[in-house]
């Protein structure tokens, strides 16, 4: 019998005032036993929609029954076989817009916690030493996975279990694309990036680090030393500015380099020698889960924090666990505002943004409400710090010396739902082919793409 | 064999400069004039971007000035030793097409940079000026290799000491007044050095192109730090870069970005050299 309780399990979390000030993981995630009540809330239903919700197709009701019968091991094997990446997911997906938004227990109520569940089964088999090496014998074919972020983590995961021969290349010094660069270590710490990243080593899928492809060895040079297809994955690394005055100040950053800085160099911890601005107050401009997470980094370095967002509450992209928690560590939202210039000192550097009131009107092409100025409504904010976090665009290296390889008007490379592209043999998904999406949605390309790439290879 | 990233020959120029070549075949079979590395020299280390000064049978060289806390690391690594990370090459090589008659002007360190630029326009054809400016002549490197690079070698010292006394702008002028038509100027140095380097050629209406070397992180345009307004236009110097047109480029706002960690700069410098035993190297 299932356990009828309307609400989630609660997880615990690190205090708001405690958490706002170290760079330690928020969310505890669950015990044993919280584990095992919330999973005796799944219904374990004979025609699952929740699978539906998920780009990666987990078998969610199998894995949760498996755990509520206590057989780990068992919920670990089936998760990880469609999941390249569940530790990770289990933290970074906005589980209530996929599969949680399709679970019949949010009818009524709270949808089981199927996110934490996900976690708390990866978590253990991390803390237990537990892989799934279940792989294909090797087929003797050889893949090349440009990209070591969710995507190319996915595929090349993938079709290491399919017995390929993989080689991901990444061009920074450290695997894992912005789960490494961007999500932080409160949210999610590198030790799980590095963990699933080793599973895939024990795989057999070997990682070149500092391969800037494009630069080092062409896409076509690849083919060359005889891989037979290759995967891009090289994401939406281009960061965009507003192109209002100002942007050059000292002390405007765009999101990017700040999370890249305090993330993967690890600025905030004492004695790197990686610089950070320590700034007393910070504009992070827009509204989505970097957004939030570059306004949480500052919080923690010290920061009074302003979210600087043009739409209302209701349009806001992040994941809502995100805004919540953003609130929770004191963190201003002014929204319905929109920068307008930056002011800097007789140095150069950021003394005051000035912003605009907005207010909703007709909706615009994405559906959402279109934010319009209000006269007259002008008003400065004294900072020392603006972030911009407004998205970001395709890195061009890819695009620009590999002739044939067609991509959009914004530099997306065009892909065909198997994840094929304008050149035979090359594949392409996640960010690089989408523009800024989610890590799981990069993921589910990933894993589409490698179904392609077998087909591809063996069908020759 | 070597090993990857291992240093292979080192050699300290002046009490400041040091030259090293690194074992990196893929980049140096790839490298051209113009285009930079970057490196660490340990796990948690910063990333810096350096010029490439040139490529031989899988040797990359780069030369640096030993002035901040992880190029003095780099300084005191020795022959045999491996750098943690090495990549590149990085950024757009310098386009030398249709230059005939040009003047290369190198300030300081700058000379490592420029005489490769120098090597690539001479080898293609042009009648080469390699100006080369330093503050005094203990501190002049590679005179023999610039020399070999050029149709004719201009050494400045600052204090007179050695060859032409003055700036390299000076030089420059001079060479201009003298009746020769340079086509192309390329200024390659300290950010002053290249801001009235481009004055003096607005005045003669002569292209210039400069190297940017501003701060950066990744080197592939992903973090945006190392952004350049050319012609009211955000550039990345890593990317789009590093050349740009001179007459372009909003230097004052650079040299205001160079300033940005300045402090923090200098305190982590006296704490390696605290490590170290104390300001040798004071300044």
């Amino acid at each position: 019998m299932a356990d009828l309780s309307l609400t989630k399990t609660k997880m615990a979390e690190q205090a708001p005032d405690v958490r706002s000030a170290n760079f330690l993981e928020v969310a505890l995630g669950y015990t044993k036993e919280e584990a095992m009540a919330e999973a005796r809330r799944c219904l374990v239903c004979r025609n699952p929609h929740c699978i539906e919700g998920c780009p990666v197709s987990v078998p969610i009701p199998t894995f949760i029954s498996k755990l509520r019968d206590g057989d780990l091991e068992g919920a670990y094997a089936h998760l990880s076989r469609a999941n390249a990446l569940p530790a990770v997911c289990g933290r970074v997906c906005p589980q209530e817009r996929q599969c949680e938004s399709h679970c019949v227990r949010g009818i009524k109520g709270e949808p089981v916690g199927i996110g934490r569940l996900e976690r708390f089964v990866a978590d253990w088999a991390m803390e237990n030493d537990v892989s799934n090496l279940d792989i294909q014998p090797k087929n003797g074919h050889k893949v090349a996975v440009v990209g070591s972020g969710p995507a190319g983590l996915t595929c090349a995961g993938e079709l290491a279990r399919m017995g390929f021969e993989v080689t991901v290349f990444e061009a920074f010094h450290t695997a894992g694309g912005v789960l490494s660069y961007g999500i932080p270590e409160f949210r999610l710490p590198k030790r799980i990036v590095r963990h699933e990243v080793d599973n895939l080593r024990k795989m057999g899928v070997e990682i070149k680090l500092n391969m800037v492809i494009g630069k080092i060895l062409s896409i076509d040079e690849l083919f060359e030393d005889g891989y037979e297809a290759v995967f891009v994955g090289t994401g939406a690394g281009l960061p965009m500015f507003m192109k209002i005055p100002g942007e050059s100040l000292v002390g405007v950053y765009s999101a990017n380099e700040y999370l890249t800085r305090v993330n993967l160099m690890k600025a905030y911890v004492e004695g790197s020698p990686t610089p950070i601005m320590h700034s007393k107050r910070v504009v992070v401009v827009g509204g989505g889960n970097v957004a939030m997470d570059a306004a949480r980094c500052a919080k923690r370095l010290g920061a009074d924090v302003h979210i600087v967002y043009r739409r209302s509450e209701a349009e806001l992209p992040a994941r809502a666990e995100e805004v919540h928690h953003a609130k929770e560590e004191g963190i201003v939202f002014d929204l319905l505002t929109n920068p307008l210039s930056i002011t800097g000192d007789e140095k150069g550097r950021v003394s005051r943004i000035t912003c605009i009131r907005m207010e909703l009107g007709e909706p615009d092409a994405s559906g959402r409400r279109r934010p319009v100025p209000i006269d007259g409504s002008e008003f400065e904010i004294e900072t020392d710090t603006v972030i911009m976090a407004l998205g970001t665009s395709p890195n061009p290296l890819i695009r620009t010396t590999t002739p044939g390889l067609e991509t959009n008007r914004k530099g997306c490379i065009v892909t065909a739902e198997d994840g094929s592209t304008s050149r035979d043999g090359i594949f392409a998904g996640g960010d690089a082919s989408t523009g800024a999406a989610t890590v799981i949605l990069a993921m589910g390309a990933g894993k589409a793409a490698a179904k392609s790439i077998s087909e591809y290879i063996l069908n020759k | 064999m070597y090993k990857d990233y291992q240093i292979v020959h080192k050699k300290v120029l002046t009490q400041e400069i040091t030259q090293i070549s690194v074992y990196a075949p893929l980049i140096a079979r790839k490298a051209k004039a113009g285009q930079f590395v970057i490196l660490r020299v340990e796990e948690n280390g910063e990333r810096i971007p350096l010029t490439i000064s040139s490529c031989n049978e899988g040797l990359v060289t780069v030369i640096f000035q030993r002035i901040g806390a992880t190029t003095m690391k780099l300084g005191e690594l020795d022959e045999g030793d491996c750098l943690t990370d090495f990549v590149g090459p990085l950024g757009r090589p310098t386009e030398i097409e249709g230059c005939r008659r040009v003047a290369v002007l190198g300030g300081g360190l700058g000379c490592a940079i420029a005489l490769p630029v120098a090597k690539a326009l001479h080898n293609a054809g042009a009648q080469v000026d390699l100006i080369g400016g330093f503050k005094t002549k203990d501190i002049v490197i590679l005179e023999e290799e610039m020399k070999a690079a050029c149709t004719d070698l201009h050494i400045c010292t600052d204090d007179g000491s050695y060859g032409y006394s003055g700036f390299v702008t000076g030089k420059l002028e001079e060479l201009i007044q003298s009746g020769i038509r340079f086509d192309h100027v390329f200024a390659i140095g300290p950010l002053m050095m290249m801001k009235f380097a481009c004055r003096l050629t607005a005045r003669y209406n002569i292209p210039t192109i400069v190297s940017m070397n501003p701060i950066m992180i990744d080197g592939t345009g992903m973090c945006g730090c190392c952004r350049v307004t050319v012609g009211g236009e955000v550039k990345f110097a890593c990317v789009d870069g590093p050349d740009f047109d001179g007459h372009l480029v909003d230097f004052d706002e650079t040299i205001a970005r160079a300033s940005t960690y300045r402090e923090f700069e200098q305190a982590q410098k006296q704490a390696h050299l605290c490590r170290l035993g104390g300001g040798v190297l004071n300044g």
